[in-house]
């Protein structure tokens, strides 16, 4: 059971949110958002996370969004892994959560909360990385719309009190060759030793990892050198790995040695995969 | 804007097994506990209560959730369903029944929701054919829609 007590608020717009977050705020409850909640009530659980007020974001509309309009694919902070899945207007998306949860979890976990929790691994960040979406984020400063590389890659850049409220994909890029790979220690369903999602953009190839380092990224060197196609692939692979831009996680999971060999694996699966899937 | 201040108490209806219930919660309360100590429905077991084991599993509007992992303040205007909410004369309670595949006890609530759900779909014809195999009362129904 959860120890402690804390404040549940059910507000029915951006606005009410936000200012539910402020106001808790200034009375020192720490507040948190709260999609899915799994996350959450586990750590609070185990006494990991304390907080004083929960603002849950699923009754808000705009989170609750799952369209295509305007030649954009928009997608709701809100939505479960499961109706991404269901919807599966991008089937690399869909291909990444279904291997990130158990069902009954993924009937839970919603986007905005995978990609805004303390759980590092934020696999279904990937696609929207490869995607170059946007997101539109509310906070006191009012809503603003900016590139996911500015907020979610290498890491949360939230201003405190701003949730994520959508993420908006252009269309172009929802069914372009793609490819995904994820290895786990033992389990099929487990946080990754190395999970990559790849891109064939014509002629171009984009990549994006989680579980190798401390958070999910994209790097445009990788991507640089990994296209560099006047070098035998695994020469590429090994440059990459040299040449990795954040320090490799040793944890229980797997040590960093062991994890740069299983990312030699995977990329050289990816890049034969891929160049055969692009032309 | 919602008030704070109410001390993370309330009161709320809860729609289980068709029937409404009212119950003052903690906002930190799981529907796993609200269902076994407020409402005696011990169905759902408090196994790892870290939605790993699927014991708690019910069924939220029509859909399997762990109900570990959903605070109570979270139910009010949704369905709530739990194991005795089947009354034991599921085809699948049935079918799993018949294959000596235990009574249907703790973990196995999360194989028995899973199950009905596949089967209500028209995407695992092997699986209905299997519990058809195993279940008399879901092959006649089976047999009668045809």
């Amino acid at each position: 059971m959860i120890s402690f007590d804390f404040e549940y608020v059910l507000p029915a717009t951006m606005e009410e949110a936000v200012q539910s977050f402020q106001h808790a705020d200034s009375l020192r409850l720490e507040p948190l958002y709260y999609g899915g909640g799994s996350e959450i009530i586990t750590m609070a659980r185990i006494d990991q996370l304390r907080t004083g007020a929960m603002i849950d974001v699923k009754a808000i509309p705009e989170c609750k969004a799952l369209l295509h309009q305007g030649g954009k694919w928009i997608v709701g902070a809100a939505r479960t892994l499961t109706e991404l899945a269901a919807d599966n207007s991008f089937p690399l998306l869909t291909e990444t959560v279904l291997h990130l949860a158990d069902q009954t979890n993924r009937n839970r976990i919603t986007i905005g909360g995978h990609v805004c929790g303390k759980l590092f691994y934020r696999e279904a960040l990937l696609p929207f990385l490869l995607t170059d979406s946007e997101v539109i984020l509310a906070g006191p400063r009012g809503v603003r719309r900016a590139s996911i590389h500015t907020v979610f890659n290498g890491g949360l850049r939230l201003e405190r009190g701003e949730m994520l409220v959508q993420l908006i994909t252009d269309r172009r890029y929802l069914d372009q060759p793609t490819y995904t790979v994820k290895r786990t220690k033992i389990e099929y369903v487990d946080y990754p030793v190395v999970r990559i999602c790849a891109m064939h953009t014509g002629d171009w190839m984009r990549f994006a990892f989680a579980g190798v380092s401390a958070v999910p990224f994209r790097s445009q060197q990788i991507d640089e050198a990994l296209n560099n196609r006047s070098l035998p692939p695994e020469v590429r692979i090994n440059q990459v790995i040299r040449n990795w831009p954040l320090p490799v996680l040793s944890d229980m999971l797997a040590s960093a040695d062991y994890r740069r060999f299983v990312l030699s694996n995977a990329l050289s699966d990816t890049l034969a995969a891929l160049e055969l899937k692009g032309g | 804007m919602p008030s704070l201040g109410r001390g993370g108490k309330r009161e709320v209806e809860l729609i289980v097994n068709g029937k409404k219930h009212l119950t003052v919660v903690r906002s930190a309360d799981t529907l796993l506990r609200v269902l076994r100590e407020h409402l005696g429905l011990t169905g759902a077991k408090a196994g790892c209560e870290n939605g790993d084991c699927g014991a708690c599993t019910v069924l939220v509007n029509g859909v399997p959730i762990k109900s570990c992992f959903m605070l109570a303040v979270e139910a009010p205007g949704r369905n709530v369903t739990t194991i005795e909410g089947l009354g034991g004369e599921s085809a699948v309670q049935e079918a799993l029944l018949t294959l000596l595949l235990f009574n249907v006890d703790f973990v196995h609530r999360g194989l028995l929701w899973f199950a009905m759900r596949c089967c209500n779909r028209t995407r695992m014809p092997m699986l209905r054919r299997y519990v058809a195999g195993c279940s008399p009362t879901f092959a006649a129904a089976q047999a009668m829609k045809k």
